[in-house]
């Protein structure tokens, strides 16, 4: 028994030393000059792998950084201060970042909007999306099962319990992802010093919007007509914010009958630890 | 000689590794978009299924036997076929830079690829003399490249058809891989060995 292992480890190891060197001498021979920017380049980079630039994986856009095929902003994990670094690596001007987070359009949460089915499936709302468009009264509202929280590589949401999810934008880095998978387009990148958001996607006038969800704009046009800055119109039955007029008073926060408006004053929102 | 002959045409056809044992699928779906990358996968599966085979006899024969470790088969076998396949990542990296490209993870999944593991077991468990091994090998390898060629030949004119869009991509691809498995089982009736 025990000689028989010591000979199966020994034949093993045999083997295992014969290919290694012989390994050895082809990738002495078979050896490929490589740019070795590319390997320091993935370095620099944060190493989330998460795809937002296109490519694949960091790797693939240090490549196309080595080869001048991709700007360092294509990165949008990378903070302006590894950019900066990058860029002059590469001997490149790294150009203004925007920083955006992801956030949540609908406040319709399972307290304030009608659930018409209950759905047992998949935990995945493009699935449940796909049935009817779902089991909610509105067919624009967040259908809550996570989706965009299971798919974000940063751990930066969590399905909140009135049945929304919360970014924690501290975290987000506006890759995107959450916005490609959500088949609602609910999830939207927008600037974090933006002041006001509209939670509500639903185009649907008010009379419909309102027989399905508490909380969304019903396009009753008082946000218009409170606001001084003429920033916020309804088009298509939804509030709409100019934010280059918007400062933030939050006069039409006060005003809107559903509260689907919300005052975000510019303050980055941090989750507490959970 | 007719024997193996019999031998060549049964691996080959009747027993096609992607047809009809249903080994190695993942290529098979993969690198079958168009004919040039197909023809280049069966390359190489062909040049690791060989060696794997004129390697795996001896060792099974010569050191595993008279040892009495048989049950190293599996772990020795995959060692032998992941050295090749690094060896022939090196070799195509180094040959053809846009080659290594279009094989992508396909190539070194070839390591896994359970066509060659398939084809080592095989060769030891039906007693091949090493003759038979390097028939064998090659009946396999050319049937496995013969349907990877006829896979592609269908995609590339799939290109141009009006797919209905709930079939499109993967979909067409699995039904187009069962029908020519249901026509492969026509070279059941060949009746070799």
């Amino acid at each position: 028994m025990v000689s028989s292992m010591v000979t199966a480890g020994a034949v093993m190891g045999v083997i295992g030393v014969l290919f290694s060197i012989g390994l050895f001498y082809a990738a002495r021979a078979f050896h490929v000059e490589e740019d070795e920017r590319v390997e320091l380049l993935t370095n620099m980079l944060p190493g989330a792998n998460c795809g937002a630039c296109g490519f694949s994986g960091c790797s693939g856009l240090a490549q196309a950084l080595a080869a001048g095929r991709a700007q360092p902003t294509q990165c949008s994990v990378a903070n302006s201060e590894q950019l900066a670094k990058i860029a002059e690596f590469l001997g490149v001007e790294a150009g203004p970042v925007e920083r955006q987070v992801a956030r949540v359009m609908c406040g319709g949460t399972s307290a304030k909007a009608t659930q018409l089915a209950g759905y047992v499936g998949l935990e995945d709302c493009r699935a449940a999306h796909l049935i009817a468009s779902g089991p909610k009264g509105c067919t624009y509202g967040c259908l809550g099962l996570g989706t965009c929280v299971q798919e974000c590589p940063f751990d930066a949401m969590v399905l909140g319990p009135d049945g929304l999810p919360v970014v924690d934008e501290s975290v987000c880095t506006g890759c995107g992802i959450c916005v490609q998978v959500c088949p609602r387009g609910i999830m939207q990148l927008v600037s974090p010093e933006a002041p006001l958001t509209v939670r509500c996607v639903s185009p649907m006038a008010g009379k419909q919007v309102r027989a399905v969800c508490q909380a969304g704009c019903i396009a009753c046009k008082i946000c218009e007509r409170v606001c001084d800055q003429d920033a916020i119109h309804v088009i298509d039955n939804l509030a709409r914010v100019n934010e280059e007029l918007c400062n933030g008073c939050g006069a039409c926060v006060e005003k809107c009958p559903t509260h689907c408006l919300e005052l975000t004053d510019g303050q980055v929102r941090v989750l507490e630890a959970v | 000689m007719g024997e193996l002959i019999m031998l060549f045409v049964g691996a080959a056809l009747v027993n096609n590794f992607l047809l009809s044992r249903f080994l190695g699928i993942c290529p098979f779906l993969g690198v079958t978009r168009e004919l040039k990358s197909a023809l280049s996968m069966g390359g190489a599966v062909t040049f690791v299924m060989l060696v794997t085979g004129l390697v795996v006899w001896p060792l099974q024969h010569y050191v595993l036997d008279p040892l009495g470790l048989g049950f190293l088969q599996t772990v020795a076998f995959i060692l032998i076929i992941a050295v090749l396949v690094q060896l022939l990542e090196m070799f195509i990296r180094k040959m053809s830079p846009a080659l290594y490209e279009a094989f992508g993870i396909y190539l070194p999944l070839i390591t896994t690829n359970c066509a060659i593991l398939g084809l080592a077991l095989l060769v030891v468990g039906e007693g091949f003399t090493l003759a038979q091994t390097l028939i064998f090998a090659l009946g396999s390898a050319a049937g496995y490249t013969l349907a990877m060629l006829m896979m592609a030949g269908i995609r590339q004119e799939m290109e141009f058809a009006d797919v209905p869009q709930a079939f499109q991509g993967t979909a067409i691809s699995l039904l187009i891989a069962g029908l020519m498995a249901l026509a492969f089982l026509g070279f059941g009736g060949l009746n070799v060995a």
